[in-house]
């Protein structure tokens, strides 16, 4: 096991879940919860593989996924802002409708190739000890585009105005109406804006970071981890990066830990017992879990919680919360 | 002059066939929409939709096939239904069907009873109970985290349901599997629920007909689930729980606890399907046993409106999707119909909050009023 490998895999499919996670942050703080980043996502991965693929441009690709994973939040962004329907629920029959979707037109598309938006290292800072070879070195433009979000998304949502509207609208709506902001709009805005950035998470999976179609596995419930990390990281972008990044690691760790005859110095259960595989499998899914609960309680303790108006729908003129 | 829509927020209780009609039409314009879709990638809806009659209800055999497919999604609908009338979303009902399904079977695999003596309604028996012990189980973990520490129940739930596939696996890969194959050996006669086609001897027409006695406890289930939520003081806690927390708060309920219990009440039922699933279908434990149930048993009880008799039509509806979607190419159609219903129920539900109208205006943009008074100042 090599741990400079691991963290380099770990950066780089970590970028998946910080893109999906930064844009759920964005709508999470305006007030709508999207459960529905799976079908985004796997509708991103499909219309960035599929436009890549008969295009021939791996750039048009990625502006299909994000579009298209926009315009499937807007439909959930029509049904809880508009109808004020419950967002658990449209957010799941986003997640339905965007499997359909994808699954419908991906029909045919796996075992293809395509072109693919290039990885790049980069001069001077690959040849850094360590962090170079970790971060600059050979690593997916997507990932790059990540170390950028990461710091801009902070320094929109807790230092600018329009961060200041945004968060307003996810705490007290009524408040900021009062003020003269658009709640209606800004949801609508920020919604969309999630699912941009679920559909480009899609995307760099199919022609980025791990690229092919392979039907629903493509995700494989990255969306859902997504969602579990905006909780975990308290909403917060940088948090979310981190988590994002560990758990890429993660990932890429439990995978080397089948390789190997030895470890530590002990017999690997897993090299000799292959069906114990299976737990390591799980493991990703029950850390979930592990980092939800873990992350909640850290939360209570510090008086940090989800926005106030999460998951209410806005109606002008009645009593807010 | 103009046409404008007038949106108002509904005084009055809406007309008692709305809920139905609105989700009647729901499933009728999902066709349509599904129909369009399937149109723009080239294939033909109207043989696709005339293959899915017949798949489904074109003979004996494939209505039987149906409602075999549609057992256990009445089951674990009604299991959502459950807990989704006190706002609990359990998305996790795939996961507690496959622990329903792994704890029942352990009584054949262990063997837990002398499957040479015990008799047959006992082992039967038996499995019920461990079945819906391993769902009710399975359904406590995301119950407690919820009510203890205020984890979001959709996420553990969707976690829970990979990690019990995976729970699976390990048992029919590894220590049950049938000489390597990724399935345990075929359970002996003892456990398996009784088929229509066991009497083909005594009546012709029923052999082959595959229909088995679990649809029964589907039935039994829906009749208490409706007497629990609508004639038992519990099913008015809860419903009181969701439709108000703060009040039951203060009214003094346990809210704790009934999280707790409905959790685990909506897991034993998804944990029976589970058990209902290897006894009378496959026979064995054996991987993929759920085609998504778990998702469909959502939009089941959202589409009956959490109703435990019109969760028994639905099932139906949703079973005849699976059974033609399985032959179906695209292969995704049936979950883009599924999506597409879920969608346009929920959408509906705004005609349940407001009343829209087509009305006149007059050039200033106002409402014009109804004829006779117009027509008296005009004169």
């Amino acid at each position: 096991m090599n741990f400079t490998v691991i963290f380099h895999a770990g950066i780089a499919t970590g970028t998946i879940l910080l893109i999906a996670a930064i844009g759920e942050i964005f709508a999470e703080r305006s007030g709508i919860q999207n459960l529905g980043i799976e079908g985004m996502m796997l509708l991103g991965a499909m219309a960035g593989f599929k436009i890549a693929y008969v295009t021939g441009n791996a750039w048009l690709g990625l502006l299909a996924a994000i579009l298209a994973g926009g315009l499937l939040s807007l439909l959930h962004g029509l049904v809880t802002i508009s109808f004020q329907a419950d967002q658990t629920v449209s957010g799941l029959s986003l997640t339905f409708l965007g499997t359909g979707v994808a699954l419908v037109l991906g029909e045919g598309l796996t075992g293809l190739t395509t072109a693919t938006i290039p990885n790049l290292t980069v001069p001077l800072l690959s040849q850094v000890p360590y962090l170079g070879q970790i971060f600059f070195t050979d690593q997916n433009l997507l990932t790059y585009f990540g170390y950028l979000l990461i710091p801009i998304a902070w320094l929109f949502i807790f230092k600018t105005k329009p961060g200041l509207h945004l968060r307003a609208v996810g705490e007290k709506p009524d408040a900021a109406d009062t003020l003269g902001v658009n709640v209606y709009r800004l949801r609508y805005l920020y919604t969309f804006v999630g699912g941009c950035f679920a559909g480009l998470a899609g995307a760099a999976i199919s022609i980025a970071i791990s690229p092919g179609w392979y039907s629903y596995l493509t995700t494989s419930g990255q969306g859902w981890i997504a969602v579990a990390l905006v909780i975990f990281a308290q909403w917060n972008p940088t948090r979310a990066a981190l988590g994002g990044y560990l758990f890429g690691m993660l990932r890429r760790l439990l995978l080397d830990l089948q390789g190997p005859a030895m470890l530590l110095g002990l017999k690997n259960p897993f090299f000799y017992d292959h069906n114990l595989v299976f737990f390591l499998q799980m493991a990703p899914y029950l850390l979930t879990i592990i980092a939800l609960v873990w992350g909640s309680s850290a939360a209570r303790r510090k008086r940090l919680g989800a926005p106030a108006a999460l998951g209410e729908p806005y109606v002008r003129g009645e009593r807010g919360l | 002059m103009g046409l404008r829509i007038d949106v108002q927020k509904r005084t009055e209780d809406y007309p008692k066939w709305l809920p139905a009609a609105t989700s009647i039409g729901a499933v009728l314009l999902a066709f349509v929409f599904s129909g369009l879709i399937l149109l723009s990638v080239g294939a033909d809806p109207i043989r696709i939709y005339s293959f899915f009659w017949t798949a489904s209800f074109g003979s004996w055999g494939a209505v039987s096939d149906v409602i075999v497919k549609a057992t256990p999604l009445l089951l674990i609908g009604l299991a959502c239904a459950f807990a989704f009338k006190m706002k609990l979303w359990n998305i996790g009902a795939e996961g507690q069907f496959y622990m329903g399904a792994f704890f029942a079977s352990m009584v054949i695999l262990l063997p837990m009873v002398d499957l040479q003596t015990t008799p047959k309604f006992l082992v039967l028996g038996l499995m019920m109970l461990m079945g819906m012990l391993g769902g009710a189980l399975y359904g406590f973990i995301p119950g407690i985290l919820r009510a203890k520490y205020n984890i979001n129940e959709v996420i553990t739930t969707l976690m829970l349901n990979y990690i019990a596939v995976f729970w699976n696996n390990y048992w029919i890969f590894g220590k049950y599997s049938d000489a390597g194959f990724q399935m345990t050996k075929m359970f002996p006669k003892i456990a398996w629920l009784p088929r229509l086609s066991d009497f083909a001897k005594q009546y012709k027409s029923f052999s082959g007909i595959t229909l088995h006695v679990g649809v029964i406890f589907g039935l039994v289930a829906a009749v208490i689930v409706w007497l629990i939520l609508y004639k038992s003081r519990w099913g008015y806690k809860i419903t009181l729980i969701g439709d108000n927390p703060k009040a039951a708060k203060y009214a003094g309920l346990n809210i704790t606890r009934n999280i707790v219990l409905v959790f685990m009440f909506s897991g034993a039922l998804a944990g029976l399907a589970g058990m209902a699933e290897v006894t009378g279908v496959v026979h064995r434990l054996q991987e993929r046993i759920s085609t998504n149930y778990g998702f469909s048993g959502v939009i089941i009880a959202w589409l009956a409106k959490l109703n435990p008799f019109a969760v028994i039509l639905v099932s139906v509806l949703f079973g005849a999707l699976i059974v033609a979607g399985r032959e179906i190419q695209p292969s995704g159609v049936s979950f883009l119909i599924q999506g597409i219903i879920l969608f346009l129920v929920i959408s509906s539900d705004v005609l349940l909050k407001y009343t829209i109208r087509v009305v006149r205006t007059n050039k200033d943009g106002e409402i014009v009023q109804p004829k006779a008074t117009v027509v008296e100042e005009a004169k």
